[in-house]
């Protein structure tokens, strides 16, 4: 056993109100710069949609995450080493930037600018790539939004595997939620596994996975290595970049930027213990419908002495430690069994869970019933079709969604019946499997979701691996080789020149 | 040609060209590593990319390392392994000629797309464009040494320029006199050959120093990083 602890994420579904602020101050933070105007560290689809880039959850196509060969072992669903080296030159897995879409602008100086004449001017869209006028803008991020478009398009989504989808498309029966998604810092990532550099790494402090900027070469691997399509390249770098988990926040243990800000507080932070040496054993279970279970299998419990004992061997600090045995993703995703991983079937282990969204009662009729008997409805007859948030959570397998749905509702009908009642109905939380107690920490967790109850998070300690002193007066965050801002004028090595920091004196002159 | 610059550049030229791309290089590796990189365009543009890249490609590939045993391989080698002048000359327009039609072609669809694609245009750099239009006189120049060494296929043209280019590697004097009465497309092609390496550590040619075949024999898949210098030692 050798354990390792990560700062995991939750997202509970079931309150994401698709305001896109996460997506926004993301991008203001990592994303505004050359090169990066069409990606998203952060983004939130509507679903059903074929997404961003297009149809991202097609694997058939974009050959993302991995697969099991018949000999039981895992390889890149790219190929063997060789076969992805073979596509250096050229790989036929790589999206296209319309995939995406063509970033754009808006003329808004010609607002300003414009002549006197018959009709109000307009700021037409100008493309960020070219610099020359687009007529049409053909997609965007978010085209799909709240279902935007017809439903043969939307309709194209993988999640429909299974699900006789033709009626979701009449108004009557049509469904939706929102899904915030962002690098999932798998344990087992098939972007790190698919670079031929060696430049993409998971950190075992804390298992944010990074792209270090001065090894990758752009060969873009990883690219259509990873499934989730989070790995971006840099038209302008030539380098592939992706979320870093705003890993100089959660040193210094602070949520992420899409976590803090989130209106809905939909956002969960922890750590999670998890034993390293059985990620292969985990990811390669034959059988797609136990990659849900054998991911929490290898999760540790924070509260077993034994745990404890070998994770201080392998140097896990003690207040990663007490953290983890207050950890919100724990609870979510082992104690109640809420939350669930994206797309398992890709065999990555991500670290991003989701709590699956309740939706409306399909029928009125039933609807009425439910209010009186106080009973619990059958998550069947809700909107979203369990097997269509199994196909996205669980590979398919909805026990375990169900589970989760049924125990939200218990928690709704339990808090019910004590705040409205003021009854204990304690059958209700037996029902589904838990106590009183467990249904009123849910309540307070999911519900109530205070600041310091969603993020815990426990600064890195640094002072073990540097000397403070050697590092006084750097730099911090810069491109380039260290202190350097770029102030040269010349330019040997052929990239474009850096813009140096101006003073607003300067600029005032 | 003058005598003078005759010895210029093919005499010192060579020695200028290889210490820029040698030390330009480090310098650059060292420095500047964010630069470091392939520059793939693929992602703005998929069109004529697949197949001339990887025509493009492959070709040079196999026209540089035909250069570069071909040249600096002592001729007694040859010699001892039976293989006559002029069938090497003879194996060398063929393989040469055919890789070197295959880059021809792929460099045509990229310089084409590079020149033409209002997107690849637009985020061009001059070092891009340059480079490959370089490449491309450099291919037409080797390309049309064919038609000159067809006319003498004895091989004993292809054994001055070896003898020149391991003179030039062995610091041998009077190097440059060995190639003095050579045709001026071979000059030029030389000449050209050696700004290449000139401008190398200054373009995006750099990504040839890091072909990444370690990735066939890297251990396992995953690679994990950590902060904690003393983890075994504590």
């Amino acid at each position: 056993m050798k354990i390792r602890a990560q700062i995991g994420m939750v997202l509970n579904l079931d309150k994401c109100i698709g305001c896109h602020t996460c997506s926004v101050t993301c991008k203001n933070v990592w994303t505004s710069r050359e090169g990066m105007e069409y990606a998203w560290f952060n983004n939130v689809e509507t679903k059903p949609g074929i997404g961003y880039p297009k149809d991202w959850e097609n694997q058939n196509r974009w050959k993302g995450g991995w697969t099991r060969k018949k000999s039981g072992d895992i390889e890149p669903r790219m190929g063997a080493k060789w076969r992805i080296l073979a596509n250096i030159f050229a790989n036929p897995d790589l999206p296209e930037i319309d995939d995406y879409y063509e970033p754009f602008t808006f003329d808004y100086e010609h607002l300003q600018t414009a002549g006197e004449s018959q009709t109000m001017p307009t700021a037409r869209p100008r493309s960020l790539i070219t610099g020359e006028r687009m007529e049409k803008i053909e997609w965007g991020p978010n085209w799909e939004e709240i279902l935007g478009g017809e439903f043969s398009k939307r309709s194209q989504d993988y999640n429909f595997e299974g699900v006789e989808k033709q009626i979701y498309g009449e108004f009557e029966n049509t469904f939706m939620m929102y899904l915030p998604r962002l690098c999932e810092h798998c344990l087992n990532p098939s972007c790190v596994a698919a670079c031929p550099s060696g430049a993409i790494y998971k950190r075992e402090e804390d298992g944010i996975v990074l792209i270090d900027q001065e090894k990758c070469r752009g060969w873009r691997m990883c690219v259509s290595g990873c499934p989730y399509k989070k790995i971006y390249y840099n038209w302008s770098s030539g380098k592939s970049e992706k979320c870093i988990f705003c890993y100089p926040r959660i040193e210094a243990g602070e949520p992420t930027v899409c976590s803090e800000t989130c209106v809905g507080r939909i956002r969960y932070l922890g750590v999670v213990l998890y034993d390293a040496d059985r990620i292969k054993e985990a990811a390669s279970v034959e059988d797609e419908h136990d990659l849900y279970e054998a991911q929490l299998g290898i999760f540790l419990d924070p509260n077993d002495p034994d745990v404890i004992a070998q994770a201080r061997a392998d140097m896990v600090p003690d207040a990663w430690l007490e953290a983890a045995t207050r950890s919100p993703i724990w609870k979510l995703a082992m104690e109640w069994k809420v939350a669930f991983p994206l797309h398992p079937e890709y065999r990555t282990l991500p670290m991003v869970w989701y709590v699956p969204p309740l939706s409306p009662i399909q029928s009125a009729a039933e609807a009425g019933k439910i209010g009186i008997d106080n009973e619990m409805p059958d998550v069947r007859s809700l909107r979203i079709p369990i097997r269509y948030l199994a196909n996205l959570l669980t590979a398919g397998k909805e026990e375990p969604v169900a589970q989760a749905l049924e125990r939200m509702l218990a928690m709704r009908g339990y808090m019910r019946a004590k705040t409205v009642d003021g009854v204990i109905d304690i059958g209700i939380a037996k029902k589904v499997g838990l106590t009183p107690g467990q249904v009123e920490d849910m309540y307070q967790l999911m519900a109530i979701a205070n600041y310091e109850d969603r993020f815990v998070i426990p600064t890195s300690h640094r002072e073990t691996s540097e000397d403070a002193y050697d590092i006084r007066g750097g730099c911090g965050f810069s491109f380039g080789n260290q202190c350097s801002g770029g102030t040269s004028k010349t330019n040997l090595f052929s990239t474009t020149p850096r813009k140096s920091v101006r003073t607003p004196t300067e600029l005032i002159k | 040609m003058d005598s003078y610059i005759h010895i210029l550049i093919f005499g010192y030229y060579p020695y200028v060209a290889l210490i820029v791309l040698l030390v330009g290089s480090i310098v650059r590796y060292d420095r500047e590593p964010y630069t470091w990189r392939s520059g793939s365009s693929q992602l703005l543009r998929r069109k004529q990319l697949i197949a001339g890249s990887v025509l493009f490609h492959v070709g040079v590939l196999i026209v540089f390392f035909g250069h570069l045993v071909g040249l600096l391989t002592p001729i007694e080698v040859f010699d001892m392994m039976g293989i006559s002048h002029g069938f090497k000359q003879l194996a060398a327009i063929i393989v040469g000629g055919i890789a070197g039609v295959m880059a021809l072609i792929g460099a045509t669809l990229l310089l084409h797309r590079r020149l033409f694609d209002s997107r690849i245009r637009a985020t061009s750099s001059f070092s891009d464009t340059a480079v490959l239009v370089l490449l491309y006189l450099q291919l037409l120049l080797g390309l049309a040494t064919i038609l000159i060494s067809v006319d003498h296929l004895d091989g004993e043209e292809m054994v001055r320029f070896m003898e020149w280019s391991q003179g030039i590697f062995t610091f041998q004097s009077g190097t440059a006199d060995i190639i003095k009465d050579v045709h001026w497309i071979f000059k030029l092609h030389l000449f050209l050959g050696l700004t290449i390496f000139l401008i190398f550590p200054f373009t995006r040619l750099v990504h040839m120093f890091s072909v990444p075949v370690r990735y066939l024999w890297r251990p396992g898949y995953q690679i994990t990083r950590t902060k904690q210098k003393t983890r075994t030692a504590a």
